[in-house]
């Protein structure tokens, strides 16, 4: 059963309460970078939501916080991550080992290279059921198999012998969507998990994790750049710029009437088959290294074609705007062309 | 699989042949010769005559190298001018103890190095990893016969814990079956030998195994540095697994694959370090036995041990490349 209507999940406890999230890099002799500030978000039982922004806007960073997979050397994780109640920043580790591939479950950008290549698929596929629901032996491998065969794989019981090179790309992630689902997860978190592979293919992977959150109820957070995954797949959608969260809404809202600078930006610079032939393309002016940090102003306002005196002076704060959070002091307004 | 073991082994004999011309014309190239090492600087020039028609080192080199190889191949490799006995003889005498000394320093190695390395490099910039990487240095750096000095003069001359040379203690009543001495002691159920074999096993094998712990710390540590930082380590914490899976089976299975390069390496290199550590612990083996043959100039003896060391060297580099196969399906023979 899909919730198509978004009053019910509102009004149910978050499952993910991310609160005031802050991750910062050091390194001996070298600057702090702040990679994730002040990033809040809920993710409520069966909610897709969508982390969207650019290379380098955290959003990767910030899923592996949640995951506590972040090196512990040289990386400073501050606020909450709440999961059924438990700040999972603060759990014992072998109680966050628990819950990892458990409850919470992880679907990675390179399916090649997020597979260990001397072990077969079969044993990558089971120790996960080994590990959490105490299955063994002939038990283990049928559950196995019927995984891959869930998720698409032809012929699962020799796939279940070979190693992930002799697997095509798709169906690797598949793979690694099998085992991320071995147990059933309340959660899972995909971050860019079609990235690597062909356009054909990061189709048919979207549509399978889309059926498979909703057969399972899980709630899933997608982190991609493709706004056509986000439109395709979440509830709702939070636009991460240079580590902070700068728009917030439903999907219809923010794909109907962006307010943020940089998710009309974002939306604009979309090419579209409608268009005319020989329409110029609308890229977002400069690059995302051209960022104030936001101690001085927005981060985005170097590139912003709204920009005022202002947003150089001070950061603006994430402001509640009834259904939708926004990070800005001029907006574009409602209905407003989107400005190329 | 077959056709590969096969390959390579084929290709031994041009190894073998080449090495073999060049081994003879190097050591007739030595000033000095058999005749002259065995009589002395006192040696008349017909006595010198004599002996080199004896042994038939008069006739011109192509000729002694086909006498030579025509008999090679029937593992037949003349006699020792030093002891006049068989080569193959003392090769069935000497291999077994140095083969039983590249053990004991494999073993001593393997087993210090890579538990060594892995625990430095998940340790990075502690105190075990600074130590590691400064006592490999200095592993690699201190020359081998230096080292087994200090190793004898330290251990058995002034604290007496093991015995200054040889295999085993002449008091001790010991049958040797199989030249490995420890194994004889076990499969001859005497318990008093196989201790006294390991004693004076000790000693030798830390001064020889010295330079391979000190490569397979490095490598290994290096090597799991990398592998940590894979994906798929980190797919696997995601997965939550325990970390002694993590280690075992997602960490060392690829760390290992270098480190296994390595140790094959050092393996074959080991007969020839044993020339140095044998001669300072008056260990009976290969390494001592050459090094003699040289001093006396002993031809047939550098000749046939040379060649059978050079094959087995590429025999332990195909095995080498065998067992990697086992770990990595990536570069499986087919």
């Amino acid at each position: 059963m899909r919730v198509t209507d978004s009053e019910p999940l509102l009004r149910s406890e978050p499952l993910l309460d991310v609160r005031d999230l802050s991750v910062t890099f050091t390194r001996k002799g070298g600057p702090t970078v702040r990679a994730v500030d002040g990033v809040s978000f809920t993710v409520r039982p069966g909610e897709t939501v969508g982390l969207v922004g650019e290379s380098g806007s955290g959003k990767s960073v910030t899923s592996l916080a949640v995951m506590r997979l972040l090196p512990r050397r040289g990386v400073q994780v501050g606020g909450q991550v709440l999961f059924d109640g438990d700040d999972l920043l603060t759990l014992p580790r072998d109680r966050m080992r628990d819950i990892r591939g458990r409850d919470i479950a992880m679907v990675f950008q390179d399916p090649m290279s997020s597979l260990n290549p001397v072990v077969p698929i079969g044993i990558q596929v089971t120790e996960v059921l080994e590990r959490h629901q105490d299955l063994k032996g002939e038990t283990a491998r049928a559950a196995a198999e019927e995984l891959l065969f869930r998720v698409g794989i032809p012929d699962p019981r020799r796939r279940l012998k070979e190693y992930p090179h002799q697997l095509s790309g798709g169906m690797r992630q598949r793979a690694l969507i099998a085992m991320a689902l071995a147990c059933k997860p309340r959660l899972l978190i995909a971050d860019e998990p079609t990235t690597a592979l062909d356009v054909t293919i990061q189709a048919q992977i979207i549509e399978l994790l889309k059926e498979l959150v909703q057969d399972t109820g899980a709630s899933l957070v997608m982190i991609t750049h493709d706004l056509g995954v986000v439109a395709g797949l979440c509830d709702t959608v939070h636009v991460m710029y240079s580590g902070r969260i700068v728009e917030s809404a439903g999907r219809r809202e923010l794909f109907g009437e962006p307010r943020h600078p940089y998710t009309g930006g974002l939306l604009a610079s979309v090419p579209r088959l409608d268009a005319p032939r020989g329409a110029p393309l609308h890229p977002i002016p400069g690059s995302p290294t051209d960022v104030l940090s936001w101690h001085k102003g927005c981060a985005f306002a170097p590139r912003c074609p709204n920009r005022l005196d202002a947003c150089i002076g001070g950061p603006p704060r994430l402001e509640s705007l009834g259904d939708r959070s926004l990070r800005c002091l001029n907006p574009l307004e409602q209905n407003e062309e989107v400005p190329a | 699989m077959l056709k590969f073991v096969v390959r390579r082994l084929l290709q031994l004999i041009p190894i073998l042949l080449g090495l073999s011309v060049l081994l003879f014309v190097w050591l007739r190239a030595l000033p000095g010769g058999p005749a002259q090492a065995l009589l002395g600087e006192r040696a008349t020039a017909e006595s010198v005559a004599r002996i080199e028609a004896l042994y038939g080192l008069n006739e011109p080199w192509y000729v002694q190298y086909w006498k030579f190889i025509s008999a090679a191949v029937q593992l037949d490799f003349g006699n020792s001018a030093r002891t006049n006995r068989p080569v193959i003889e003392e090769m069935s005498r000497t291999f077994p103890a140095t083969f039983e000394l590249a053990i004991a320093a494999l073993i001593f190695a393997i087993g210090i190095g890579i538990p060594l390395g892995y625990y430095a490099a998940r340790k990075y910039g502690s105190w075990l990893d600074n130590l590691s990487v400064s006592g490999s240095l200095l592993g690699v750096a201190v020359p081998v016969f230096f080292l087994a000095y200090i190793l004898k003069y330290v251990f058995s001359v002034q604290l007496g814990w093991f015995p200054t040379q040889g295999r085993q203690d002449p008091r001790v009543d010991a049958d040797h079956p199989t030249g490995l001495y420890v194994l004889d002691g076990i499969i001859t159920g005497n318990p008093e030998a196989t201790w006294d074999a390991i004693m004076h096993l000790v000693l030798p094998a830390i001064a020889l195994g010295a330079i391979p712990l000190a490569i397979i710390v490095r490598i290994t540590r290096a090597s799991v540095l990398d592998v940590v930082h894979e994906d798929y380590v980190r797919t696997a914490e995601a997965k939550g697994l325990w970390e002694r899976t993590i280690t075992r089976r997602h960490v060392l299975r690829n760390a290992l694959l270098p480190v296994i390069t390595v140790i094959g390496l050092q393996a074959g290199l080991l007969f020839s370090g044993a020339i140095l550590t044998e001669t300072v612990f008056a260990f009976d083996g290969v390494g001592r036995f050459i090094a003699e043959a040289i001093s006396n100039r002993d031809y047939a003896v550098l000749q046939g041990f040379i060649l059978v060391i050079a094959a087995m060297y590429v025999v332990v580099n195909l095995l080498v490349d065998l067992s990697y196969g086992l770990i990595d399906p990536r570069v499986r023979v087919r």
